[in-house]
């Protein structure tokens, strides 16, 4: 009787606990939204739950200041690209270095591990020179640039090749295929969980990625979803349903996907830390 | 004590070694894959991140303002850095984010891990909801934080007025700057690191804590002798990566404060920026950069020796 009612209780417990993380954690989106539908962005009348007029008026005035199709389409089309430049140039890489015996792979290991040490910040000055110097600032190249390779997912990849068991390549050779064959056909079915999470690291990278867009896009035109809506901030500081809006515009293509692969995404991102 | 055994990994060598004739030619031919394969991922490498990161050093000991020629000043850049007060300042400003953030996160995430981890209806739609913050970015959830913590509309002050408590200025006020920007980065994160825990929670075998109950042992026995030792690779690895994020920290700082007010929340990374495009002090800014990394790199290199004292079986 006693054990039970103790029980009860402590699965309260746990539901308020959970439950109330789970609000603080959606509320936020929920504020976002209401705010994006009232009329006077700065609610001055005071907060409501309820909008008794709701309108469309603040992504209105945000279509008209900001390309935000365009804007989106660059997000979408570099983090795109931005992935699949990973996936092909990251699992080639790890093949290379897990399968292949040649002379100097120490040293051109130690080469990759150095640049995965390095933070961005680091390059972000020369890089911008660099690109200045090429007269490739302000460009989609240069938003891609430094997300061609990455020497985190070249690693993630060549630690899941380097479980894939030999024998299997062994057999491959024997019927008269090549690393190329080996590489295609055996081990990147092998290590498909491993490319899932190069794949979101590498578009969620990308697609919150502001530093280096900050850096080097200037016009409209080539801005990738945060930097257009860090714009926005400057010139609407007073009229948060715009703010707002464009927060809401900006989560909509994200949240599609993470409601479709939330699964993956989890778990993509827990397995990095175990391991 | 309970050690668990480590599962032994030793794969037999399976290629013979190739004989010496057929050694020089093999040699070629692997020469040629190993261009193949590495070829694609060299070339962005050395071109995006190896020639920026000489050429960031050498910009570093010169005095340039990114138009006139660069000046050689060797080391005075750095020196000039270390005896800068407002080096130090940015510094502490960073740690302190550092020192806010990373309690709020592991408390928080351990207790929702620990509460996910239990039999519960809902419990993946509930994991889902916490989690939804990370996908978002930093920028919108920077601009979502700015307007609920405005200090004269927000909804947070709206809520604290009803209750009778006091309405600090938040973000436009400099001893509230840090603060708000850690309160926004602790909600984004919060999701991570509890999946990160969650992980390492259900790598822990449950006829452990069968065992201690049968010899009598209390929740919080149970939770200091089993769970939180066997969990320690997970909370050193959320240890780790928040101190690399945390000495990077910008986005937030950049949206919500702009390093302000008065400088009041600007971190090392702001100061880079700032430094390059705002006052044209490249070299300045490279010699910032590599002392960042020097920090970073000491403080990872730190933690790596450390875990052996209170990491299990890492």
């Amino acid at each position: 009787m006693l054990e039970s009612k103790r029980n009860w209780r402590g699965k309260m417990g746990l539901y308020l606990i959970v439950g109330g993380a789970a609000a603080i954690m959606l509320f936020p989106f929920l504020w976002t939204v209401i705010t994006s539908i009232t009329t006077d962005g700065n609610l001055n009348n005071g907060p409501t739950l309820i909008v008794s007029h709701p309108t469309l008026d603040a992504y209105r005035t945000l279509l008209a200041t900001l390309p935000m199709w365009r804007i989106t389409l660059n997000s979408m089309v570099v983090a795109v690209v931005a992935t699949a430049a990973q996936l092909i140039t990251g699992s080639m890489a790890a093949y290379g270095f897990a399968r292949i015996e040649f002379r100097g792979k120490g040293f051109i290991f130690a080469l990759y591990l150095a640049t995965l040490m390095v933070p961005l910040q680091v390059l972000v000055v020369p890089l911008f020179i660099e690109m200045k110097t090429l007269s490739l600032q302000d460009t989609y190249f240069a938003l891609l640039a430094p997300s061609l390779a990455s020497a985190f997912g070249i690693f993630l990849v060549k630690q899941a090749i380097d479980g894939v068991p030999r024998e299997l390549d062994e057999a491959a050779t024997i019927d008269g295929g090549g690393h190329l064959r080996i590489f295609v056909t055996i081990v990147l079915p092998l290590v498909r969980p491993a490319l899932a999470t190069l794949a979101i690291f590498a578009f969620m990278g990308s697609w919150n990625s502001f530093l280096w867009p900050l850096v080097v896009i200037r016009s409209q035109e080539h801005m990738t979803l945060p930097l257009g809506l860090s714009t926005l901030h400057g010139q609407f500081t007073t009229q948060w349903n715009v703010v707002m809006a464009g927060s809401v515009l900006s989560i909509i293509p994200i949240a599609v996907l993470y409601l479709f692969a939330q699964r993956h995404i989890i778990q993509g991102l827990a397995h990095t830390g175990i391991k | 004590m309970i050690t668990l055994p480590t599962p032994q990994t030793d794969r037999p060598q399976l290629l013979e070694p190739p004989p010496i004739l057929h050694r020089r030619r093999r040699g070629w031919r692997n020469a040629g894959w190993a261009l193949f394969f590495l070829l694609p991922s060299a070339v962005p490498l050395v071109l995006f991140t190896l020639i920026p990161m000489a050429a960031s050093l050498w910009v570093s000991l010169h005095k340039w303002n990114l138009i006139s020629p660069m000046k050689w000043v060797g080391f005075a850049n750095y020196i000039k850095l270390i005896k800068d007060p407002q080096t130090l300042k940015i510094f502490l400003h960073t740690l302190a984010y550092i020192a806010g953030y990373l309690p709020l996160v592991y408390i928080g995430g351990l207790a929702l891990a620990m509460a996910l981890n239990k039999k519960m209806a809902g419990r993946s739609f509930f994991r889902a909801a916490i989690f939804l913050p990370v996908v978002t970015s930093w920028v919108v959830v920077a601009l979502v934080w700015q307007w609920l913590l405005n200090p004269s509309n927000g909804l947070v002050n709206h809520v604290l007025g009803l209750l009778h408590l006091p309405e600090p200025g938040w973000w436009t006020d400099p001893n509230w700057a840090m603060p708000s920007v850690i309160l926004a980065s602790a909600w984004k994160d919060l999701g991570f690191v509890m999946v990160i825990l969650l992980a390492g929670l259900q790598s822990i075998p449950t006829d452990l804590y069968e065992a201690a109950t049968v010899d009598g042992a209390t929740g919080w026995q149970r939770f200091r002798r089993i769970t939180f030792p066997l969990l320690s690779p997970s909370t050193f690895f959320v240890v780790v990566i928040s101190l690399i994020n945390g000495f990077q920290v910008f986005d937030q700082v950049f949206v919500m404060t702009g390093g302000g007010p008065e400088g009041a929340s600007q971190v090392v990374v702001g100061q880079i920026y700032n430094l390059t495009f705002r006052y044209g002090r490249a070299g300045d800014a490279s010699a910032l950069s590599w002392l960042l990394f020097a920090v970073i790199l000491l403080i990872t290199a730190g933690q790596l020796r450390g875990q052996r004292r209170w990491v299990t079986h890492a």
